[in-house]
């Protein structure tokens, strides 16, 4: 039996390391320390020669001070002499100080790399070992160039030794992970699957992770290893627990290996070929079989060993999908699993029992475990068990049971965990939209949710429940009831608050029946919590009250004092004191017909993804979230709403005030864009009386008062946009000059230029005919821009995304001639929504209208900066917050020519920065985005990967919307 | 920074992160690195382990998710699962991928526990102090660039025997 003494073969280290132990303060050790360092120091500089032993020494002491947490700035130079001996012993004290110590760019590299080569070379299995350990443990590029040609001959030549195939092996993994492109595929490949044979258990232990990670990149080229790998599987799982001998661990045959090859497995489809699945279902069978057998041994060691097995054959189950028949046995043992008296089993078979949901073969069978579920979501002591039951109820839930669910989350949300609340609530929001067959209990649900666990509602949840009562009019007043219940309770949360401030400044007119939430009794239960509330919900009531001076006209004078008193016309937040002087200016001012048309109830809100959904999937991350919406019936009944659509909406219904600045981005949704709220449009037109008269929505409030627009004339409302608008769009992300669009009949080109947060374009109309345009007029419309027009008026302030000035042109085109428009731009804050470009003109007789996106995108703002790299790394870690990064990865759809992609980044406008990125394959770029609010910091790299065909887009700002509108924009370009 | 991290990503291929051996009061036995980590990240990370493990007892689940941020080869926050066991006074933590075998790497804990015991013969904690630069030899014959090497303890063991016999 070996045996180790303390510091055996070195006394010295041994002595020192006590002393060490034995310091009473940091102090006193720093001192032992500087004192040992001195030492050797002048060891290392005297003028006699060191002995192999006293080197080796020195180095392993300066090895532990490093690992104690100092800083080593010598000895190196020794460390490398130490490669070079003959003694094993002070061969691997220098390559473990190397390992450990010296960095990829180090001056060293030459002459460890020497050394390396050397040992290679040697045929001493042992210095081949440590060589090879040493590059897989630095794997930096320069041992990748070094070394890459010469591990594959290594590993699959006849007469290595099995140890040094096992670190070969593992070794070229690790320089074909780091640098994939100087490991070259080639005839030592095919020889690699054929380790999968390997007489020798540890040389296929370690070559199948090389094997597994080579076929997940090129699956083509390796895929004679499926059967081999299922040959291998089979041998394994029949043989008795003893075959495997050195291999077999606590009764259980090779379990680390069997893993490792149902792993491989998962990266391909199930073997076409009949007698390979026959035999690869028939090990999984046996393995299924294995875990209702009784227990070779009482020992924990087994259990697990057996289960690792289990687990990773159920992931393949999984995988394939498949099998009916497996999937229901994988279910009902996982179902044994959840009882067990083992935590980590209940665990894992909770986890697992989650992707099984997802099956259409296995949901029916996990749905009957859902009593356990429930009741481990209740009593299981470890917060991550309990987290795992939430997600599988998640995962389970259909509507045959979503009432039964939602309700248990609810009330598990009283006592849950605060690190899990907010996934909760969001689990919670998005299963009761889903299924929700009555929204009276969705409405319910939300509430319920705002009242439990109100600071973990995010915004996106009250702007659903938002979106959802204005596109739903059988709910609205069931809504404007129960909020106004809600709000009765002393204390409610300030979300409570706002969804009710919203609710009843739309549909409060519901409920004004009942005296017992008359007009005046609504408005003084909202206005009771007023002075509770944060600036934004205080905006947010404010504007709930103009809207109950033209739902109400009763509560006018009350509310006006309100508006008139110091504390609001004299708020020192501007944006309350201006939306109080605003309001009360526009309540005394403007006709009813003005005030019913400017506070109109809401409009529908266009159909988008869940803006939670979306949510949850950010917090899981990608493909994290098996739960999509459902069946496109569905949601067309639930009409799902924009990122911010409920701050948008807030935002268009005030009408004559931006919301708070930080929400201005909102404004995008509602969408005069869109061309599908008329309302916004007709108000347009009433204030500039450019065109004939335009639409209406749906007019008449149910207190009587109508709207102000006349009826609609559907033909001359701006066109939708063209479908290829988008694509236009992306054409001139990156350029500023060219053909917008052309048809039989028009062309459009463009030329445009920027500075700082100003543009300007010049656009020009060619006429292709020989026949005269009449009424040739464009109009420009921007996210935001109708609020800017009522501003105008009202008073002389405004706020929008974009100030876009157009010049109109001639009402006249000659045929063959062109006219040209200049378009001033201004950019005063970020922005999502390009410009809507209208054109229309009669072409004999037939009216054209045509609708596309104007070029003007984020980036056009961008002013290049230059930085060197440690500034670069600086400010990157800087926007470490997750919500400031955001990234893609995606198919190139274009060739991957150095040049296209540098001049395309240059045309982004950011700076393009050399010498930044240590892999001279990836580009990095950094510039300042100028809007007149405010300045955004961007930086950018992009990796492109020509093997894979891929690229990796990362944008960091200070502006989580700016880093993902930027990345949006630039992964159409490559 | 390569290009790796994104062959990393998508790979299914196991891959620890790193290894770590610390006591109750958090000093650190071993650090085992298969990824680069300046230094301030590695210390961050064996204070974020450490205080994660030792708040866990027995009815808990020998795993924690952690959300840690992944190095500068990364530039992301990502999930991480950390398998650890507790033997005495000491935590054995191994840092993989959520997607990762649990039970296959808590018996990997076990298997190397069992062989430094054999090594030096009834392991304490005070055998890793003194003999650190003999338990990254241990390491690197049963775990290499990440990955399993090598699960016969009879074989590993034999090699270590034979290594201690060299001079």
């Amino acid at each position: 039996m070996p045996a180790v003494s303390k510091g055996d073969g070195m006394r010295g280290l041994a002595v020192f390391i006590s002393d060490i132990r034995n310091c009473k303060s940091k102090e006193a050790e720093i001192k032992r320390i500087n004192k040992e360092l001195a030492n050797i120091r002048s060891k290392f500089k005297g003028d006699k020669a060191l002995d192999g032993y006293s080197k080796k020494k020195y180095v392993c002491k300066l090895l532990f001070i490093f690992l104690l947490g100092h800083d080593i700035d010598f000895g190196h130079m020794e460390a490398v002499n130490l490669l070079s001996s003959n003694k094993y012993t002070e061969k691997q004290i220098g390559y473990l100080f190397i390992s450990v110590l010296v960095n990829s760019n180090s001056e060293l590299i030459r002459l460890i790399n020497n050394a390396i080569k050397n040992d290679l070379s040697s045929r001493n299995p042992t210095f081949m070992c440590l060589a090879l350990h040493c590059i897989a443990n630095v794997g930096s590029r320069e041992m990748a160039e070094a070394f890459a040609g010469e591990i594959p001959r290594i590993l699959v030549a006849g007469d290595t030794m099995d140890s040094v195939k096992q670190s070969a092996a593992l070794c070229l993994l690790r320089l074909y992970k780091a640098s994939p492109d100087l490991v070259l595929m080639g005839e030592w490949t095919s020889r690699v699957v054929h380790l999968l044979n390997d007489q020798h258990m540890g040389v296929v232990t370690a070559a199948i992770s090389l094997i597994t990670c080579l076929s997940s990149k090129n699956p083509d080229e390796f895929k004679t290893c499926v059967s081999l790998a299922v040959s291998r599987l089979s041998r394994i799982v029949s043989s008795a627990s003893t075959d495997l001998q050195d291999y077999t661990y606590y009764f259980v045959p090779a379990p680390w290996l069997s893993c490792k090859l149902l792993r491989l497995l998962q990266c391909y489809p199930p073997p076409e070929d009949g007698a390979v699945k026959g035999r690869l279902v028939e090990c999984l069978e046996t393995i299924l079989n294995k875990a209702q057998e009784p227990p070779k041994s009482k020992k924990v060691q087994h259990s697990n060993a057996k289960n690792a097995i289990l687990f990773e054959a159920i992931s393949l189950i999984i995988h394939y999908d498949s099998e009916p028949n497996l999937l229901v046995r994988a279910c009902n043992q996982l179902g044994q699993f959840l009882q067990h008296r083992e935590t980590n089993l209940r665990y894992l078979a909770l986890e697992s029992m989650c992707t099984l949901a997802s099956s259409e073969f296995s949901h029916e069978a996990v749905k009957t475990h859902i009593e356990t579920v429930i009741n481990a979501l209740k009593t299981e002591r470890d917060v991550s068990v309990r987290q795992r039951a939430a997600d599988l109820l998640y995962a389970m839930c259909d509507r045959s049971n979503a009432k039964q669910i939602v309700a248990e989350m609810l009330s598990y949300l009283e006592t849950a965990d605060y690190s899990i609340r907010e996934e909760m609530v969001l689990k919670v929001a998005i299963l009761a939209e889903k299924y929700a067959v009555d929204y009276s209990w969705y409405v319910d649900t939300i509430l319920n949710l705002i009242r439990i666990a109100g600071d973990y509602v995010s915004e996106e949840v009250w702007y659903r429940v938002i979106q959802i009562v204005i596109n739903r009019d059988d709910v609205q007043g069931y809504a404007a009831k129960t909020v106004f219940e809600a709000l009765q309770a002393p204390a409610c949360h300030e979300n409570m608050v706002k969804v009710g401030g919203y609710i009843l400044g739309e549909f409060g007119n519901l409920i004004a029946g009942d005296p017992r939430s008359s007009p005046l009794v609504q408005f003084n239960l909202l206005h009771s919590k007023f002075h509770l509330c944060s600036v934004p919900t205080r905006a947010l009531l404010l504007s709930a009250y103009i809207k109950f001076i033209n739902l109400f006209p009763e509560t006018k004078a009350t509310i006006q004092e309100v508006l008139r008193s110091d504390s609001q016309i004299r708020n020192s937040d501007v944006e309350l004191q201006q939306r109080a002087v605003e309001y009360l200016k526009l309540s005394s001012i403007a006709s009813t017909d003005v005030l019913a048309t400017v506070l109109e109830e809401m409009p529908p809100f266009p159909e988008r993804e869940s803006s939670i959904l979306a949510k949850l999937k950010k917090k899981k991350g990608p493909g994290a979230v098996s739960v999509e919406l459902e069946d496109g019936k569905e949601r067309g009944e639930l009409n799902g709403g924009g990122d911010r659509g409920g701050d948008a909406a807030i935002a268009a219904s005030n009408a004559s005030t931006p919301s708070p600045s930080a929400d201005l981005l909102g404004l995008r949704s509602t969408a005069p864009v869109s061309g599908t709220t008329p309302s916004a449009g007709s108000l347009l037109v009433d204030v500039f009386s450019e065109a004939g008269p335009s639409a209406t929505s749906a007019g008449v409030n149910d207190d009587g008062f109508l709207s102000s627009a006349p009826p609609t004339v559907a033909s001359e409302d701006p066109a939708p946009p063209l479908p290829e608008s988008d694509e236009l769009l992306n054409k001139f992300v990156c350029k500023n000059n060219g053909v917008l669009f052309e048809n039989q009949l028009l062309q459009i080109g463009i030329k445009s230029e920027y500075r700082q947060n100003l543009g300007r374009m010049y656009l020009f109309y060619g006429n292709k005919t020989s026949v005269q345009f009449v009424s040739f007029n464009t109009t420009v419309s921007c996210p935001g821009e109708l609020q800017s027009h009522i501003l105008q008026c009202i008073c002389t302030h405004t706020h929008t995304l974009l100030n876009v000035q157009t010049k109109t042109v001639e009402p006249l085109v000659e045929g063959g001639a062109q006219v040209q428009q200049v378009i001033n731009i201004e950019c005063l804050t970020d922005f999502i929504d390009a410009p809507l470009l209208n054109i229309k003109f009669r072409y004999g007789g037939a009216l054209q209208n045509i609708s596309l996106k104007l070029p003007v995108t984020i980036n056009k703002f961008f002013q290049p900066t230059e930085m060197a790299a440690a500034d670069f790394f600086q400010r990157w870690k800087q926007l470490s917050q997750p919500q400031q990064e955001a990234q893609k990865i995606f198919k190139a759809s274009h060739g991957m020519d150095t040049e296209v992609l540098k001049a395309k980044l240059l045309g982004l406008g950011t700076a393009l920065l050399e010498n930044v990125d240590p892999n001279p394959e990836n580009y990095v770029c950094a510039g300042v985005i100028q809007t007149k609010a405010q300045q955004v910091g961007c930086l950018l790299r992009l990796e492109p990967n020509a093997q894979a065909q891929m690229y990796r887009l990362t944008l960091r700002s200070s502006k989580d919307t700016v880093s993902q509108r930027v990345c949006d924009l630039l992964a159409e370009q490559f | 920074i390569t290009f790796l991290t994104l062959n990393f990503l998508s790979s299914p291929a196991i891959q620890i992160r790193f290894i770590l051996i610390q006591n109750r009061a958090g000093k650190t036995r071993l650090a085992k690195w298969y990824m680069q980590f300046d230094d301030d990240e590695k210390q961050k990370l064996i204070e974020e382990v450490h205080a994660v493990v030792t708040v866990r007892d027995a009815k808990h689940t020998n795993f924690v998710e952690v959300r840690l941020y992944a190095c500068l080869s990364c530039l992301q926050f990502r999930n991480f699962k950390i398998i650890y066991r507790r033997y005495a006074g000491l935590y054995f933590c191994i840092c993989v991928d959520v997607t990762d075998n649990n039970l296959a790497y808590l018996e990997g804990i076990h298997n190397f526990v069992e062989v430094l015991n054999e090594y030096f013969h009834n392991v304490c904690e005070l055998d890793l102090v003194f003999n650190f630069y003999k338990v990254y030899t241990v390491v690197d014959e049963m775990f290499l660039a990440g990955e399993i090497r090598e699960t016969s303890q009879t074989k590993v063991l034999k090699q270590l025997l034979m290594l201690q016999s060299l001079e």
